[in-house]
């Protein structure tokens, strides 16, 4: 039995070792670059492409190393009248959950691509993705600066808002798929509507999709949403005093909370792992080449929406903070509700 | 005084608000227009820098105008003498007081003096062009292209008459300037 148990913690360790520093943190560091790549594109420049090792460019990718080295040699301030154990414990509070909602992300058909393969799915992503707005609270309180702590105030109230309504959304893809489990919803979305369209979540849901985008964004705290780290009136929000590799935890945290959005959007709304068209019939998982094939559609869908995310951030205005609370309790959450009631009924009326 | 008001169909008209439509209320449409805009931008730039138009410093240069003042430089005599006649009118001229000139004696009646020690200090130095326009005999020149370059001590940001003169070539020009001399046969013609 304890043998047993040994055996799933150790395969569970190899895979979230996998997963997250494999795809999820390269990934993220990889953002860095291309989030200033893509962002001078958009806006006619040139963007970081100087940074060579012994004169090939590559594009500017070493800007990631240099940019890693740089955070690393840079001190670790601690700012004074703070409280030094929580402010460097802030940026770990919000990292850790970031990157534990990974666990549950199903990247594949059989549960061998999945960590952890809960019942509560989604519900564990919500309970343990909330818990990082108190690495950010704890953040804007600890340092000592009142930048910091409205920032901290605007976080918490714009997270805690938008978690509600985020939720809200899922509801009617849970009642549509009949259940919370990712896998299921993800398997749930193979067949095909009429059979032409693939039943993703997109097609069923179309309002939930589209707000769901707009309260994820709000939870990631980017632009057009990112009032709690408005430079123009609060320099940095709530990371205004850190400094160095507290700094990069920091950033590194926000792409992956980025990415575990695009992930939650592709599990959710565009069918996870399934490619268009290919029903996974038993006989094509068993296949390893199929799995492989499916993965990798996962991820690239995964990219897409993370390229979807840098775009909007590089396309959209900041929005007020007044308005962010608007949007999200009076036109967000009434549409989300009104989404659920309707879905409701239809899939009542249907049966 | 007080200003007469301008007719009315020439005041700024007050900007009329109207409400947004449903439509514009969802912001959806909006933000799909842009993401066209920036998706367009992005593609445009990354498959042959279309709109971008940085010039990439280093690599790329864009060439001096042609009445560029750069690094000064003495010219020179048929001897490789330098022309400088120590008359003093381009220390006299500048206006940050960065040329230091000490004259010397030439045996020769016609040329009497030649310069010694003729320093330019480049950061004193303001480049303006003072000492070119009032040197008489086009010894002093602006025309070398060289953009000024750091140096690692301010001693050798002053270039003494040697470099200052290697920098410099003969010149065909006249006593005085070709200007000079046009400018007098000019006046001749009309007195
Ligand atoms: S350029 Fe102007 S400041 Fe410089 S040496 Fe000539 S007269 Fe003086
Ligand atoms: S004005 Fe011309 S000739 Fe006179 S000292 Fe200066 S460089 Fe020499």
């Amino acid at each position: 039995m304890t043998a047993q148990v040994v055996e799933a913690l150790v395969h569970a360790a190899i895979k979230f070792a996998i997963l997250v520093p494999g795809f999820v943190l390269a990934l993220a560091a990889l953002m860095s670059w291309i989030e200033r790549r893509q962002s001078a594109m958009i806006q006619d420049r040139v963007g970081p492409n100087r940074a060579s090792i012994g004169g090939v460019r590559a594009w500017g990718l070493f800007h990631i190393i240099a940019d890693t080295l740089k955070f690393a040699l840079k001190e670790n301030i601690v700012p004074r009248g703070s409280n030094p154990l929580l402010f460097r414990l802030a940026p770990f509070m919000a990292m850790a959950p970031a990157l534990i909602v990974f666990a549950v992300m199903p990247v594949g058909p059989t549960n061998r691509w999945v960590v952890s393969n809960l019942d509560v799915g989604i519900l564990f992503i919500f309970a343990i993705g909330s818990l990082s707005v108190y690495g950010a609270t704890i953040a804007g309180w600890s340092s000592n600066n009142n930048f910091s702590l409205l920032g901290a105030l605007r976080v918490s109230a714009q997270m805690i808002s938008y978690e509600v309504s985020l939720a809200l959304n899922l509801v009617g893809v849970f009642m549509v798929f009949g259940s919370i489990n990712l896998q299921t919803i993800i398997e749930g979305q193979g067949a095909l509507l009429g059979g032409v369209l693939p039943k993703w979540g997109i097609v069923v849901q179309p309002v939930a999709f589209f707000l769901f985008l707009a309260a994820s964004i709000a939870e990631t705290k980017r632009t057009p949403f990112d009032a709690p780290e408005g430079e123009p009136e609060l320099v940095s929000g709530y990371f205004t005093e850190y400094s160095g590799l507290a700094l990069a935890t920091w950033f590194l945290t926000e792409f992956a909370a980025v990415i575990m959005v695009a992930m939650m959007a592709t599990a959710v709304f565009f069918g996870g792992w399934q490619i268009p068209w290919l029903p996974p019939t038993p006989a094509l998982v068993a296949t390893w080449w199929f799995q492989i094939a499916c993965v990798m559609a996962f991820f690239a869908k995964t990219l897409f929406f993370v390229w979807v995310q840098m775009q909007l951030r590089w396309t959209l205005l900041r929005m007020r903070y007044d308005q962010i609370m608007t949007m999200g309790w009076k036109y967000i959450l009434p549409i989300s509700l009104a989404n659920v009631l309707v879905t409701g009924l239809f899939l009542l009326l249907t049966r | 005084m007080k200003q007469p008001l301008r007719p009315k169909s020439e005041r700024a008209k007050p900007f009329e608000r109207r409400e947004m439509t449903f439509a514009e209320k969802l912001f959806y449409p909006a933000i799909w227009e842009g993401l066209k805009v920036t998706t367009k931008h992005l593609v445009e730039n990354i498959f042959g820098r279309k709109h971008t138009v940085t010039l990439e410093y280093p690599e790329v240069q864009r060439p001096y105008p042609e009445r560029f003042r750069g690094q000064h430089r003495l010219m020179q005599r048929d001897d490789g003498s330098p022309r400088c006649v120590a008359c003093m009118c381009c220390s006299t001229a500048c206006p940050s007081n960065c040329i230091t000139i000490v004259a010397g004696e030439r045996p020769e009646e016609t040329i009497e003096k030649f310069p010694m020690r003729f320093e330019i200090d480049l950061l004193k130095c303001i480049y303006c062009g003072m000492c070119v326009e009032a040197c008489p005999c086009d010894a002093i020149r602006m025309d070398s292209g060289v953009h000024p370059k750091p140096t690692y001590n301010r001693q050798a940001a002053i270039i003494d008459k040697e470099g200052l003169l290697a920098a410099g070539a003969k010149t065909i020009a006249t006593q005085g300037g070709t200007f000079g001399s046009r400018v007098a046969g000019h006046l001749k013609k009309h007195i």
